[in-house]
């Protein structure tokens, strides 16, 4: 009896430890960041931090505006939900409404698989196949933001397929059969009943593409150019605030390091932001029913 | 005039003998019920009048149904049979959007865009279903923030918008208090003037109230079929009186 009372406080010890790891590390890392950061723009100021259009770390003075960056960061993700929204939501309507079940024993797992890939990989293919596309029939050196949002397109595929594909499976049956008794063709009563209901589980899925977009940094390095500027046709290369990072972070020393991290803490903040809208849309949903 | 005529009709799901050699005619503008004890194949007839049972793998239907003299089964458009024959599930569903757009559905899957025209048949149908007076100043409101009395008659509203010729209606009532539930079955009654009205119903009582027509099912087959009032007087067959007077089922 007293032996299983321990038992069970030493259990619960362990289940509290396991829980406190996860937000400590969240809090470590805010604690890096926001200390490291948070000087570093005061020092460049805050204006000219994330308003200002040039950066040049190396010059003296220097210069650290990092406004292109963060319209860079913006485009890319929107270039990839433009792509990866429609093809994302119509794939999982298929996957969960028209498939027949042999075909969907091969395609399931085939985007699940998509979400495995390494980003390193799908920055390959964009350089090898993506890019040379573009090159050709679009001109430029290829490398640009419509290569990136392209390639970060495909990347959140799996992200919105699969969490549309539940919501979608979610939505009760009974609105398809409303729809069908009513004299609807099988296509307008998935698009006019069950895509709807199901509208907010959707939007959760191209929320997490959207913070899956905008956090990439590999596949994006490869592809998109990475010319500070504000891009002024798709062609055009981009640098976004995970590519500015991870090409200067090797070598730079003071406040450019500084500004670098300052750099990770507005892209922090943007993922807070979209961690929000999430937490947001499934309350709502919730109230809902 | 028979709107419906079944015959040597049977169906099984996979290897289950679902419906037993079903030979059952049914006048337009009367309300015909079905009933008998749970398990007997009155929602799998019902059904298969508008072929609901389509969605279901591994139905399988012989024998002829025909919707005024028209093969049900063959050449006939789906989706335009079930314009014709309309369908009100046991438990309402509404769609989760407006009052207004939950009637305005069907006519808009059928063509009709014109607001002002959509307008008159939201209002129209709510009329219908005697539902208008407490829906008119939530039309933009959620259907689902209705009572469930109320779902259940804008469903029948919906069903009505799309201007059905029968009305298919598979124990609607069930689930209601005994006021909706009257209001339904007067409405019922008000709309066989213009409709064809089949209904399910595991209460006897409605199906003498409502009903011009009566027919017993049994394990799959129909035991009895006769006019109301015949059937719950004098029924000609034993396990008819027997389920009627609540000796089994
Ligand atoms: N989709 C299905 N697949 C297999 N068997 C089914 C299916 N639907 C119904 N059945 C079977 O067919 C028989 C008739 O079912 P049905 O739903 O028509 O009964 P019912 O008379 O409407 O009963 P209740 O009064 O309970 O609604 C039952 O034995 C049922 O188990
Ligand atoms: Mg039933």
């Amino acid at each position: 009896m007293r032996l299983g009372k321990i038992r069970e406080t030493a259990m619960q010890g362990v289940f509290f430890l396991t829980a406190i790891t996860s937000i400590a590390a969240v809090v470590i890392i805010c604690i890096f960041l926001f200390c490291n950061g948070i000087p570093a723009m005061a020092k460049i100021g805050f204006s000219e931090f994330l308003g200002g259009q040039k950066w040049s770390p190396t010059n003296v003075p220097p210069s650290f505006g990092i406004f292109d960056m963060i319209i860079g960061s913006i485009y890319v993700t929107a270039g990839a939900l433009v792509i990866g929204v429609p093809v994302g939501i119509l794939t999982a309507v298929f996957l969960a409404r028209f498939c027949p079940a042999s075909l969907y024993k091969v395609l399931k797992p085939a985007t699940e698989l998509l979400a495995g890939i390494p980003s390193i990989v799908y920055g390959f293919f964009g350089l090898m196949v993506i890019v040379p596309l573009i090159r050709q029939y679009f001109g430029g050196n290829g490398s640009s933001l419509l290569a990136a949002s392209i390639v970060l397109g495909i990347m959140i595929l799996p992200t919105i397929i699969g969490v549309s594909e539940s919501a979608i499976r979610a939505v009760p049956e009974s609105y398809y059969e409303g729809a069908l008794a009513l004299g609807a063709t099988k296509e307008r009563s998935v698009f006019k009943t069950i895509l709807p209901a199901s509208k907010s589980g959707v939007l959760a899925g191209v929320v997490l593409g959207i913070g899956r977009a905008i956090g990439e940094t590999m596949a994006v390095v490869l592809i998109a150019g990475n010319q500070v500027q504000i891009p002024k046709s798709i062609t055009d290369g981009v640098r976004t605030l995970t590519a500015n990072i991870v090409l200067e972070m090797g070598y730079s020393t003071g406040l450019h390091r500084e500004a670098l991290i300052a750099t990770g803490v507005v892209l922090f903040v943007f993922i807070l932001l979209i961690t929000l809208s999430m937490q947001a849309i499934k309350s709502r949903s919730e109230n809902h029913g | 005039m028979d709107k419906f005529q079944i015959q040597s009709m049977n169906l099984h799901y996979g290897k289950f003998h679902a419906l037993k050699n079903i030979n059952l005619n049914m006048q337009k503008n009367k309300i015909t019920a079905f009933i008998g004890p749970s398990g007997c194949g009155k929602s799998t007839l019902l059904k298969s009048l508008n072929r609901m049972n389509d969605l279901v793998e591994g139905c399988k239907i012989t024998g002829s149904l025909k919707l005024d003299g028209e093969d049900i089964y063959g050449n006939m458009d789906v989706n335009v049979l079930r314009k014709r024959v309309g369908m009100v599930f046991q438990k309402a569903n509404p769609f989760p959007m407006s009052v207004y757009d939950n009637i305005a559905f069907g006519p808009r899957t059928h063509g009709v865009k014109n607001k002002k025209q959509l307008d008159e048949i939201v209002e129209q149908t709510l009329k219908d279903a005697a539902i208008w007076d407490e829906l008119k100043d939530r039309l933009k409101k959620s259907a689902l923030g209705l009572s469930g009395g109320q779902q259940q008659r804008l469903c029948i509203a919906r069903a009505l918008a799309v201007k059905p010729e029968v009305l298919l209606m598979d124990e609607a009532t069930s689930a209601l208090d005994p006021i909706s539930t009257g209001k339904i079955e007067e409405l019922c009654m008000k709309l066989k003037n213009e409709y064809t009205i089949i209904m399910v119903t595991h209460n006897m009582q409605q199906a003498l109230r409502v009903s011009d027509y009566t027919a017993f099912f049994l394990l799959g087959e129909m035991i009895e079929y006769n006019d109301t009032d015949t059937i719950f007087s004098s029924p000609k067959e034993q396990k008819t009186e027997e389920y009627i007077t609540g000796r089994f089922g």
